[in-house]
C-alpha cells in the first residue's frame, strides 16, 4: 500500500532511515490534536477561578473555537473541521446522554414524569408550531425580503430550533445549582423532547421533499402516529437493552476487568439500534441508562463501578468540550453565512417569547394537578433555561440543500441562536438565579431519622391510598417495588447483591464509617489510637437504654458502650490526654470499629450537576494522605491498642466530621491474584455518597467543631478466622490465642513507647479497604495474611451486615 | 348513614377551612360503605379485607392509628372499638394536601396536626413520649419488609436514630441526666428544616378512581 509505494519512490535514492509520513497519520492525528487542544483549553480556563465563576465554560469554549477557526481560516483559507452531523450524532452525543441517564435520580425523575412529559411533548410542539407559523406570517408581510421558502420550510425550521438542548442545559445548569426539582424538570424535558424533535423534523423534511402540494391528511395522520411509534419504540428499545445489560452484568463476576466495557457497549448498541430502526435514539439510550443503573450498580464490583463512573464522566465531559469548541469553529465558514436581519432577529424574539408563554400556560395547567406548585420564579428559570444547542445545529446541518433552498440562512440563524442562548443566557442565568433567590439545592448531612421517617411516610401513604381506595403515586411505587423485589431482582441481580440493598442500612453504614474514619483520624492527630475520652460534662447525651439485652453478637458498639461493665479507667495518662485535647472525641471503644466486620454496602454517587468533578470536595487527597499515615501508625502501634472491655458508662457526643464524608477513590489494582508482597502505593478509600453533602468545610482537624452528628459505632463482631499457613507471623499476636488478653490489657495503660512494629507494618500498608473486613481480621488472627487474601475474595462471599455466623 | 348531602354540614365543620370537597367526601363515603359492608361503623377486622394492605410492614400501626382516640380528637385516651364515617373522615383529613391560600398560622397548625398524627403512631403507649423501646418497635416493623435484615441490625439502627434525635433535641445534658424519650416538642424540633406538608399527603383525586375492591 502506501508504505510500499513510498519506499518504491524513495528507492531511487538510498534507503531512508527516517521518513515523514504525514499522510499516513493525518486523520487520526488531527482528531487527537483537536481533542488535545480542547482539553488543554479546559485546563487553562479552570486556572482562573474568577473567570469560570462568571462565564460558563461552554461560552469560553465557543469563543475559543471561533478564535481557532479564525486562525485556521486565515492561514489556510479553508474551513477546517466542522461539526459534521455524523460525528455529532454517532460519537459525541451518546456519551453525554448516557451519562445523563445512568446517573439520573430515578425517584425524582419518575416523580415528576408527568410534568416533564407535558413540557417535553406539548411544549416542544407548541414552540415549533408557533415559531414556524409566526416566521411564516412575518415572511408573508415581506419584511424578510425574498426567500425561497414556503410554509413547510418554516415549519421545518421551527421544529429544529424549538427543542431545548440537553447538552446546553447540562452545561449551564451545572454551574448554577438550582433546586433539584427545577433542574430535573428542565433537564428531563430536554432529554425527552428528542422524540418530538425527531418526528417533527423527519415529517417536515419529508413533506418538504415531496413538495407542499402532495401533503395530504393521510400524511399528517401518519406523522402523528409516527410520533407514538418513535417515542414508545425508542423507550422500549432502551428498556430491552437495559434488561440485557443488567442480565449480563450479573454474570461478569469472573471477568471483572472488562465489566465496565459492557455498560458502554450495550448502551451504545441501544442507541445505534434505535437509530437503525429510525426510532428515537436519545430516548433509547436515556432509558437504557435509567433502567439499568440500579441493577448494574448492584452487580458489578466496586472498582468496575468506579471505572464506569469515571469513564462516563470523562467521555461526557470530553464530548461536551469538543462539541462547544467545534460549534465555534464551524461558525467560521464564510460559505455558509447568509445574513437576513429580520429573520434572525425575529427568530430570537419568537423563540424567547413563545417559550415564556408556553411555560406559563403549561404551568398553570400543571399546578392544578401538582402537589408541589411551580411558582413564578420557577417558571422564570424554566423559560430562561430553555437553551438551544448543538442538536439544533446538527439537525440544520443535516438538511438537504436541494430541498431546503434556504439552508444557509437557516444554518446561520441556528448558529446565532445557539451562540446567543449559550453565551448570553448562560452568562446571565447565574446572576438571575441569585437575584430571584431561587431555591438552591440543599446539602445536608444525612440524618438517620429522616431516612426512617421517610420510609415510614412511604408506607403510611401507601396504606392510606389503599384504604381510601385510590390508585395514587405511592400505590404505584409500592407495586413497582414489590414487582421488582419479587421478579426483577431475582433475575437481574447477583445473589449476593440482592440481600444487601436497603437505603436505611446504607445511611446507617455511612454514618458508622464516618465515625470510624474520624476516629482513626483523631487517633492520627493524637499520635496513637489509645486515647480515651473521659466522661465529661460537656457534650454528652444520655439516652435511657434501660434494658440491654444480653446477646453475644452485638451489631453496634453503642450497645457495648451502654453496658455497665467494670470501672472506668481514669489513670493519669488518660487524664493527661484529656487535658491535652480541647474537646472530646469518640469513645475509646470505637476501637472496635476498626477491628470489626463492617458491613459495606455499595456506595452510590449523586451526580446531578457535576460534569467536571466527581469528587465532592477538594480535600480528598489530604484525607487519603492522612488516612494512609494513620493506618501505618496504627499498624505500628497496634500493640498499644489492645482493648479491654472497660468502657465508660456514658456515651459521648460526636462532632461534625466532614472529612469523613470526603470522596475516596478505590485503588486501581487489577483484580485477581495479588501477591502479598505488593507494596500498595496508593492507599485509597471508597467513594461515598448517598445523601452526603458537598462539604465545603475546612479540612482542618483543629477546627472540628461541635456539631450535631452522633457517633454511630460500627458493627462489633468477633470473628474467628482460621489460621492460614502463609502470611507473616504477627509476633504480638502469636501469644494471644487466649482472648482474655483483652480483658487484662487496656489501651490506656500502655505507654506509647512499647510499640513494636509488626512485620507487616514494616513491609506494607494494608491494601485498600474496599472491603472493610480487611481491617477486621487484622487484630484477631495470628497471621496477617488473612486480611489481605480475603481482600480478593470474589463476591460470592456475601456482604453481610453481621458476621458469618448469623446467616443473612 | 344517609345521603352524603346530609353528612356534609357537620363534617365540613370539622375541617376548618373546609378542604375536602363534597365529591371527595362522597367517594370516601362509598369506600367506607364498602369496607364496613354497609354497616354504620367499621372495626379493625374490616381492614383485613384490603388485600394490598397485607404487604405493608407497618400495617398494624396504621390500622391502630385509625382507632386511636387521640387522632379522633376525642378527649379521652385509648382505643376506640369502632369508628363511624365521621371518624374515618377525620383521620383522612390528616392527609389532605395544603391549599394555596393558607396563611402562616394555618400552615403551622396544619403541620403540627400532621406531625401529631405521626407522633401518635410512634408513641404506642400513649404516654406522650417516644421511648427507646417504642422507637425500636417502629424501626423493626419498618424494616421487617426486608427479609434479609436481622432484628439486631434494626435495633441498632433504632438506637442510632434515637441518639441522633437526642442530640438534636437536647444537645447538652449533665452526666446524671438521662434522656427519657422524644416528646412532641422534640419531635417538632427534629422536623424543623423539612417541609412535611408536601411529604405527608395523599391526593384525593376528583375523578372516579378505580376503587380496587372486590
Amino acid at each position: 500500500g502506501q508504505r510500499s509505494s513510498e519506499s518504491a519512490t524513495s528507492s531511487n535514492q538510498s534507503f531512508a532511515i527516517v521518513s515523514f509520513k504525514w499522510d499516513h497519520v493525518k486523520e487520526p492525528y488531527i482528531i487527537v490534536l483537536w481533542i488535545l487542544v480542547a482539553s488543554l483549553a479546559k485546563i487553562v480556563f479552570h486556572l482562573s477561578h474568577k473567570v469560570t465563576r462568571v462565564v460558563p465554560e461552554s461560552a469560553l469554549l465557543i469563543v475559543l473555537g471561533i478564535v481557532l477557526g479564525g486562525i485556521v481560516w486565515a492561514a489556510d483559507h479553508i474551513a477546517s473541521f466542522t461539526l459534521t452531523p455524523t460525528v455529532f450524532f454517532f460519537y459525541l452525543l451518546p456519551p453525554i446522554v448516557l451519562d445523563a441517564g445512568y446517573f439520573m435520580p430515578n425517584r425524582l425523575f419518575f416523580g415528576n414524569l408527568g410534568t416533564i412529559l407535558l413540557y417535553a411533548v406539548i411544549g416542544t410542539v407548541w414552540n415549533a408550531a408557533t415559531t414556524g407559523l409566526s416566521l411564516y406570517g412575518v415572511y408573508l408581510t415581506g419584511i424578510m425580503g425574498n426567500l425561497k421558502s414556503g410554509l413547510l420550510d418554516f415549519l421545518l425550521f421551527g421544529s429544529l430550533i424549538a427543542a431545548v438542548d440537553p447538552v446546553a442545559v447540562l452545561a449551564v445548569f451545572e454551574e448554577v445549582h438550582v433546586n433539584e426539582v427545577l433542574f430535573i424538570i428542565v433537564f428531563g424535558e430536554s432529554l425527552l423532547n428528542d422524540a418530538v424533535t425527531v418526528v417533527l423534523y423527519n415529517v417536515f423534511e419529508s413533506f418538504v421533499a415531496i413538495g407542499a402540494a402532495n401533503v395530504t391528511g393521510i400524511e399528517c395522520l401518519k406523522g402523528i402516529v409516527s410520533f407514538f411509534v418513535v417515542s414508545l419504540g425508542g423507550t422500549l428499545v432502551g428498556i430491552f437493552f437495559a434488561f440485557l445489560l443488567s442480565l449480563v452484568s450479573r454474570f461478569t463476576k469472573h471477568v471483572r476487568i472488562i465489566e465496565p466495557g459492557f455498560v458502554f457497549i450495550i448502551s451504545y448498541l441501544s442507541y445505534l439500534t434505535a437509530e437503525m430502526l429510525s426510532l428515537s435514539a436519545i430516548l433509547a439510550i436515556t432509558f437504557c441508562g435509567i433502567c439499568c443503573q440500579k441493577y448494574v450498580k448492584a452487580n458489578i464490583s466496586e472498582q468496575s463501578s468506579t471505572t464506569v463512573r469515571y469513564t462516563m464522566k470523562m467521555l461526557a465531559s470530553g464530548a461536551e468540550t469538543i462539541i462547544f469548541m467545534f460549534l465555534g469553529i464551524s461558525a467560521v465558514d464564510p460559505n455558509i453565512w447568509t445574513w437576513n436581519t429580520a429573520f434572525i432577529l425575529l427568530t430570537l424574539v419568537f423563540i424567547s417569547v413563545y417559550r415564556v408563554i408556553g411555560v406559563v400556560l403549561q404551568t398553570w395547567i400543571l399546578n392544578r394537578y401538582r402537589t408541589v406548585q411551580l411558582e413564578i420564579i420557577d417558571q422564570v428559570v424554566m423559560s430562561y433555561g430553555g437553551l438551544r444547542g448543538a442538536v439544533a445545529f446538527a439537525l440544520v446541518a443535516l438538511l438537504n440543500e436541494d430541498n431546503v433552498k434556504d439552508k444557509n440562512l437557516f444554518v446561520s440563524t441556528t448558529i446565532i441562536v445557539v451562540f446567543f442562548t449559550v453565551i448570553f443566557q448562560g452568562l446571565t442565568i447565574k446572576p438571575l438565579v441569585q437575584w430571584l433567590k431561587v431555591k438552591k439545592t440543599e446539602h445536608r448531612e444525612p440524618k438517620l431519622n429522616e431516612k426512617l421517617h421517610g420510609r415510614a411516610f412511604d408506607h403510611i401513604l401507601s396504606a392510606i391510598e389503599d384504604i381510601s381506595g385510590q390508585i395514587g403515586h405511592h400505590y404505584l411505587r409500592d407495586k413497582w417495588s414489590n414487582f421488582d423485589r419479587k421478579f426483577l431482582r431475582k433475575i437481574l441481580m447477583r445473589r449476593s447483591a440482592q440481600k444487601s440493598r436497603d437505603q436505611i442500612l446504607n445511611v446507617f453504614h455511612e454514618l458508622n464509617l464516618k465515625d470510624a474514619i474520624s476516629y482513626v483520624a483523631e487517633g492520627e492527630r493524637r499520635g496513637s489510637l489509645a486515647f480515651i475520652r473521659s466522661p465529661s460534662t460537656d457534650n454528652m447525651v444520655n439516652v435511657d437504654f434501660s434494658t440491654p439485652l444480653p446477646s453475644t453478637v452485638e451489631s453496634s458498639v453503642s450497645y457495648l458502650l451502654r453496658e455497665k461493665a467494670g470501672p472506668v479507667c481514669l489513670d493519669m495518662q488518660a487524664l493527661e490526654q484529656r487535658r491535652k485535647s480541647i474537646r472530646d472525641t469518640e469513645d475509646t471503644l470505637a476501637h472496635h470499629t476498626l477491628q470489626q466486620y463492617l458491613y459495606k454496602p455499595r456506595q452510590e454517587h449523586k451526580h446531578l450537576y457535576s460534569r467536571h468533578e466527581i469528587m465532592h470536595s477538594e480535600d480528598d487527597k489530604q484525607d487519603k494522605e492522612i488516612f494512609h499515615r494513620t493506618m501505618r501508625k496504627r499498624l505500628e502501634s497496634f500493640k498499644s491498642t489492645k482493648l479491654g472491655i472497660n468502657h465508660p458508662k456514658k456515651l459521648n457526643k460526636i462532632h461534625k466530621r466532614d472529612r469523613g464524608q470526603k470522596r475516596r477513590n478505590s485503588s486501581v489494582i487489577p483484580n485477581g491474584n495479588i501477591p502479598s508482597e505488593n507494596p500498595v502505593q496508593d492507599f485509597t478509600l471508597k467513594e461515598k455518597d448517598l445523601e452526603f453533602s458537598e462539604s465545603e468545610e475546612n479540612n482542618d482537624y483543629e477546627t472540628l467543631h461541635l456539631g450535631k452528628g452522633v457517633d454511630f459505632l460500627a458493627n462489633v463482631t468477633k470473628q474467628n478466622f482460621t489460621d492460614n499457613p502463609a502470611g507473616i507471623d504477627n509476633p504480638v499476636f502469636s501469644a494471644d490465642d487466649d482472648h482474655s488478653i483483652y480483658t487484662k490489657f487496656s489501651p490506656w495503660l500502655s505507654s506509647e513507647d512499647t510499640v513494636v512494629p509488626s512485620q507487616r507494618a514494616r513491609v506494607q500498608i494494608p491494601y485498600s479497604p474496599n472491603n472493610f473486613r480487611r481491617l477486621t481480621p487484622f487484630r484477631l488472627s495470628n497471621k496477617s495474611v488473612d486480611s489481605f487474601l480475603l481482600a480478593d475474595v470474589p463476591e460470592d462471599r456475601p456482604r453481610t451486615f453481621l458476621p458469618e455466623s448469623t446467616h443473612m | 348513614l344517609g345521603a352524603p348531602g346530609e353528612l356534609s354540614p357537620p363534617t365540613t365543620a370539622l375541617f376548618a377551612p373546609p378542604t375536602v370537597t363534597s365529591e371527595q367526601i362522597e367517594h370516601l363515603h362509598r369506600r367506607f360503605k364498602q369496607l364496613s359492608q354497609d354497616q354504620l361503623t367499621i372495626r379493625k377486622e374490616n381492614f383485613d379485607s384490603i388485600p394490598d394492605l397485607e404487604f405493608n410492614p407497618i400495617r398494624g400501626k396504621i390500622v391502630h392509628a385509625f382507632f386511636d382516640k387521640r387522632n379522633l380528637r376525642q378527649e379521652s385516651d385509648g382505643l376506640a372499638e369502632e369508628i363511624n364515617f365521621e371518624d374515618f373522615l377525620t383521620i383522612m383529613s390528616y392527609f389532605r394536601p395544603i391549599e394555596m391560600n393558607m396563611d402562616e398560622e394555618q400552615l403551622d397548625r396544619f403541620r403540627k396536626e400532621k406531625l401529631k398524627f405521626l407522633f401518635h403512631m410512634y408513641d404506642s403507649d400513649h404516654d406522650g413520649k417516644i421511648t427507646l423501646q417504642e422507637y425500636r418497635n417502629v424501626v423493626e416493623e419498618l424494616l421487617s419488609g426486608n427479609p434479609h435484615l436481622e432484628k439486631e441490625s434494626a435495633r441498632s439502627i433504632a438506637d442510632g436514630a434515637m441518639m441522633e434525635a437526642a442530640t438534636i433535641c437536647v444537645g447538652h445534658m449533665g452526666p446524671d441526666q438521662v434522656y427519657e424519650g422524644i416528646t412532641f416538642e422534640d419531635f417538632l424540633k427534629m422536623w424543623q428544616g423539612i417541609d412535611i406538608e408536601t411529604k405527608m399527603h395523599v391526593r384525593f383525586l376528583n375523578v372516579d378512581t378505580i376503587a380496587h375492591c372486590y
